[in-house]
């Protein structure tokens, strides 16, 4: 038993303090609302968040503040986050050339002119202000530019020790990034785009797998508290949008006709369809954006719910099932960055691979 | 629900991020990794190609050695033969040469012998003449001296002699 149990125990230990950060904040929230509130605190750790929240330590907030910028009547209004000082009810008033701005749940409210605070209709929504255009760099922001540090380290240098090498041997790195770019290239673009066309797609479905694989892997970090990057609907939206436009773009004849006049029916069936296959050409993309988004955001939660259970049932006995299941669901959730980042772009390739197609029939 | 909302500011910086990490990794990259790659598959086919071209050409030699030993080693079979009838048949020739040249000699030789022969018979004959002739002189002479022995003679062959 010896270092399995340790090992286990370690990680344990390790779950349990990247939750740290919610724990202390449960405590506060507890003092405010009386009762802990799962709901809350899993949609706080899933959405984006304007600071980069480290820990709590000693009642006090650590964390990196990020800058806020908004696109005002035409010109940029800039601060930190940590003007809000952590708040995110709404209650800080930010003021900056002559706007107001408050935190109300993470996300930025301009109050209208001269409104002092936030008021509120009866459905609980902001009354007196408005979402201006906000380009903030968010924690999700961030995170997404030390991912690209990091792909940017890794396969630079990857690339410097083929030129090293003499006969383009890959040596160190090389030999770990090697296997997986060529199962991306054999398994993945050859397969579904074929032996004459996937060179084209080959810089994008690359880039593509390894932005989503890293920014999942970065998303299950605990001690950053998982930046939910491949979790969020806009970064997802946004790639799934690239894949559209890439496929839209590549489109050859074959493809548009099989969209817009199927061959091989008869008249009234090639009617029937084509509005059919415009549908499904947009539905491709939608497919794609819903189900990384929804798979990685499904993992979180299922964390921090099992995690919650310790606090709905206030006890510390239930915490050894918590994390128990937890850990299992978090290796689990391992090799899904992996799987969803094959099936990303698996599907871009699919359809890159559809649109370039030759009549053969 | 604000969950499944694509916020605005991530579009963009996603965009944005994307599109620059594409660019990079693409010139920085993807290019020199994936041209790699390629020329080391390529050389690694041509090699194999190459040495599958030098076993051929090995597999080649070998039939063309074999093909080049065997001729040899009839030529060689026949030369040994045609050697041995040349030497049967300068024997052979030596032989025959050898018997004329025998049979020339020994028939010159009898030739001698035989006109050796005739010489010596004639000699003989001549000298058997000579001597008759000598004797025959030498009684005639010595029976001619005694005339009344030639008288007796005569009358005794007048005697026989009856005349009719």
């Amino acid at each position: 038993m010896g270092v399995e149990t340790l090992k286990i125990k370690l990680l344990a230990i390790l779950l349990m303090c990247s939750f740290s950060g919610f724990c202390s904040e449960n405590t506060l929230d507890k003092k405010e609302q009386g009762e802990f509130n799962p709901k809350e605190m899993i949609l706080h750790h899933v959405k984006d968040a304007y600071g980069f929240h480290l820990w709590d330590w000693d009642g006090h907030s650590v964390s990196i503040p990020l800058p806020v910028l908004l696109w005002v009547d035409g010109e940029l209004v800039s601060f930190m986050s940590s003007e809000f000082h952590h708040d995110s009810n709404g209650e800080v008033v930010v003021e900056r050339n002559g706007h107001r701005f408050v935190n109300y749940h993470e996300k930025i409210y301009q109050l209208a002119s001269g409104a002092s605070a936030l008021a509120f209709n009866e459905d609980h929504y902001p009354s007196n202000a408005s979402k201006p255009l906000d380009i903030s760099i968010t924690k999700n922001v961030f995170m997404m530019w030390i991912s690209v540090l990091v792909l940017l380290l890794l396969f630079i240098t990857t690339a410097r020790k083929y030129k090293q090498s003499t006969q383009n041997v890959p040596t160190g790195i090389a030999g770990f990034m090697e296997p997986l770019i060529l199962f991306v290239r054999d398994e993945i673009a050859i397969t579904m785009i074929g032996k004459h066309k996937y060179k084209r797609y080959m810089p994008y479905l690359l880039t593509i797998f390894f932005f989503i694989w890293i920014n999942n892997i970065f998303g299950l970090i605990p001690i950053i508290n998982g930046a939910n990057l491949s979790g969020n609907i806009a970064f997802t939206f946004t790639l799934a949008t690239f894949t559209f436009i890439v496929t839209t773009f590549s489109g050859n004849k074959n493809y548009w006709k099989h969209i817009f006049w199927m061959p091989g029916v008869p008249v009234p069936m090639k009617i029937f369809l084509a509005p059919i296959e415009v549908i499904g050409m947009l539905v491709k993309p939608i497919s794609l954006m819903i189900r990384l988004f929804a798979n990685i955001t499904a993992g979180h939660i299922i964390i921090l719910a099992l995690m919650s259970l310790i606090f709905m049932f206030k006890t510390i006995a239930v915490a050894p099932v918590s994390v128990l299941f937890a850990l299992f669901i978090a290796v689990i959730e391992i090799i899904v960055t992996a799987i969803q980042a094959y099936i990303f772009t698996v599907l871009s390739a699919l359809y890159f691979g559809m649109a370039t197609e030759e009549e053969h029939h | 629900m604000d969950l499944v909302t694509p916020g605005f500011g991530l579009v963009f910086w996603t965009g944005l991020t994307f599109i620059f990490l594409l660019l990079i990794l693409k010139k920085f990259a993807w290019k020199p990794i994936l041209g790699a790659v390629s020329d080391r598959e390529e050389s690694i086919k041509n090699a194999l190609k190459s040495a599958e071209e030098a076993r051929a050409e090995m597999q080649h030699l070998q039939a063309d050695n074999e093909r080049i030993l065997k001729e040899a080693r009839a030529e060689r079979d026949l030369l040994l033969k045609e050697a041995r009838e040349m030497k049967a048949n300068l024997i052979e020739a030596a032989k025959e040469e050898a018997q004329s040249q025998a049979d020339i000699i020994i028939r010159q030789a009898q030739a001698s012998i035989e006109s050796e022969k005739q010489a010596a018979v004639a000699d003989l004959k001549n000298q058997v003449a000579q001597l008759s002739i000598d004797i025959a002189e030498k009684v005639v002479k010595s029976e001619l001296s005694q005339k009344d022995k030639q008288f007796k003679m005569v009358e005794g062959l007048l005697e026989d002699i009856t005349l009719k």
